[in-house]
């Protein structure tokens, strides 16, 4: 009784397996072309997929921009002034209380250039190790290169430094700097450390992902490197008595790398900076912008397991 | 007739088909019986394991002593517990069939469908599928301090329309949905934390519905809609069916299962218990 009642199950239209075949599924897969499900496409065809959802990641960015104020009464004008709140602060604190210039001549610029484009890759950072973790919702519901979501928050962070740019050119111009051509210099500079800053959020996303203690531990190390990369203070008066390779790790920070070439684009009296700055900007920004693609791309397909 | 030992696992059912099956059952419907090569497979299911390891469930790992302890005795991760949710199950999906999935809770039915839609990769076993499955799950997530209309066009965004494409199917979500005249208020200017579970769902099933999938997966996203929207829905389903897709439905309702499926997989305790037409397997279900 029990075989006819399957037999029945099984008739062509009922629909399971094809009738009479013996045919391992794995040869019926293969004869109509199916393909693995959630497989990790390769690099080539996995950029192809991430370019095809460009409008995707900047409408994400967008989107995020918009909800993180949406609340807020003022809504998107702390974009501006929480940049303005901050160089206020470090006026307030460095410009009038404490007179320690460490021997730099137009310390308010110098010290605003430093925090704003140290707080540029800060904050990727920390958006990026929550890039995946905290959107686990969107990827268990759809489909997507999952590289799109930490592109989408350092986009996020870009948008942010845009308007501190407005915020510390103003600064700098008030602060007696003359406005020149090589300001524009800027823009190379902010877009070489973009393509740094996605690099390494998208190492963080994938270091996130499954290391949840990352993000405890992750205020600590930014800390550090705060520190190391010469926000508050000209690194050349630390590193005169130290032993040369320190002056020269200290220099290729990426940290101090990108702040150095923007203080020097923006403010006159600041020392010159030798060429192979600009050589380090490159090298980092090629380095960890594919480094970091290619690190996240190889774990593709475990991202939302959770 | 069909008490529960009449009914048998999958693996038995598979064993004998290959054997005993063949020719037997096709004089009894020879018009909806055609060739199994002329309607192609969309989703293979080739004997499928997923086992979730659960850290931290017996000795909560967030206690401190207990990760300190468990640091300095140079424990692996002591308390991981394996919940072995599907166990190997084998099935193949066709073109054009509306395909339900019931069972108890628990029963591995939404995690069977994580795995076909790839986003929840199988411990053992293949999933082979034409086309990139979509799945329509009632947690599909929406940003809740944006605007109904925001979401609209993020979630065809993400689904891998282009910009033109989403503006161009924008009014027809939105109206598909209802949403934006709803009680004489159109809601897709609101953010979506203002709205019900019902109207959320609606959003969310008229975004999934609006491209047209080569698999569709819905998991119980139909419950939380009203009966007017439940009908507006079942319809559409059919339509995406005709379009050549293979839809995945998981409800508890059997109800829906009888509106929309016309072939049903039971499982059970992560085995495919019984598959076969809906109705044979729905009156097995509910024991008449």
């Amino acid at each position: 009784m029990a075989n006819s009642a399957q037999a029945d199950t099984l008739s062509p239209q009922g629909t399971s397996a094809p009738p009479g075949s013996s045919e391992p599924l794995a040869d019926l897969a293969a004869r109509y072309k199916l393909t693995v499900s959630g497989a990790r496409p390769g690099l080539f065809s996995y950029t192809k997929q991430l370019w095809a959802r460009r409008h995707f990641v900047v409408a994400f960015a967008n989107a995020k921009t918009r909800a993180t104020y949406s609340t807020a009464k003022l809504g998107q004008v702390w974009q501006v002034l929480t940049p303005l709140l901050n160089a206020a602060v470090y006026y307030l604190i460095f410009g009038y209380l404490v007179k320690t210039k460490g021997g730099i001549e137009n310390y308010v610029a110098f010290l605003v250039t430093g925090v704003f484009v140290f707080t540029f890759t800060q904050s990727a950072v920390l958006a990026g190790s929550r890039a995946i973790s905290d959107q686990l919702n969107l990827i268990r519901a759809l489909h997507f290169p999952r590289a799109c979501l930490p592109i989408s928050f350092t986009i996020v962070q870009l948008q942010q430094l845009l308007f501190s740019m407005v915020v510390l050119c103003a600064i700098v111009l008030g602060t007696g700097e003359p406005l020149s051509l090589k300001w524009l210099l800027i823009v190379p500079a902010l877009l070489l450390q973009f393509v740094f800053n996605v690099g390494l959020s998208l190492v963080l996303a994938r270091i996130g992902a499954v290391m949840v203690d990352i993000k405890q531990l992750l205020p600590f190390i930014l800390r550090t490197w705060l520190y190391v990369s010469g926000v508050f203070y000209s690194l050349d008066n630390y590193t005169k008595d130290a032993p040369s390779w320190v002056a020269r790790v200290l220099e290729a920070n990426p940290g101090a790398v990108y702040i150095e070439l923007v203080r020097d684009a923006l403010i006159d009296s600041h020392t010159d900076i030798p060429l192979h700055t600009w050589g380090y900007a490159v090298g980092w920004a090629i380095l960890m912008g594919f480094g970091g693609y290619v690190y996240f791309w190889k774990a593709e397909e475990r991202y939302g397991r959770g | 007739m069909a008490e529960q030992p009449a009914i048998m696992s999958w693996s038995e059912v598979t064993e004998q088909s290959e054997v005993e099956v063949p020719e037997q059952s096709q004089p009894q419907e020879p018009k909806q019986a055609p060739e199994p090569a002329e309607i192609p497979p969309t989703v293979v299911v080739d004997d499928v394991h997923l086992i979730y390891r659960v850290h931290g469930a017996s000795s909560g790992k967030g206690s401190a002593t207990s990760a300190l302890s468990r640091l300095a005795l140079r424990k692996k991760a002591t308390g991981v517990t394996e919940v072995h949710a599907v166990r190997g199950v084998s099935f193949v999906a066709y073109k054009g069939q509306a395909i339900g999935l019931i069972g108890r809770n628990g029963s591995g039915k939404s995690t069977l469908l994580k795995c076909i839609a790839g986003l929840l990769p199988p411990t053992t076993g293949k999933i082979y599928s034409d086309g990139q499955p979509s799945l329509l799950g009632v947690n599909a997530a929406m940003m809740n301090d944006l605007t109904g209309e925001r979401n609209i066009i993020l979630g065809c965004l993400a689904m891998g329309m282009t910009q033109q494409e989403a503006e161009a199917n924008y009014d027809e979500i939105a109206t598909f949905s209802g949403l934006n005249a709803y009680n004489g208020k159109d809601f897709t200017k609101l953010p979506m934390r203002t709205y019900s579970s019902g109207m959320a769902a609606r959003l969310r099933f008229s975004i999934a519905a609006a491209r047209t999938h080569d698999v569709l997966m819905i998991d119980e996203a139909l419950a939380t809609g009203d009966r007017e929207f439940q009908l507006k829905s079942e319809a559409r389903i059919r339509e995406l069916r005709k379009e050549a897709g293979t839809v995945f439905l998981v409800s508890h309702s059997m109800k829906s299962i009888r509106d929309t499926c016309d072939r049903v997989i039971w499982l059970d305790q992560g085995v495919i218990k019984m598959d076969g037409p809906m109705e044979q397997v729905v009156n097995a279900y509910e024991g008449k």
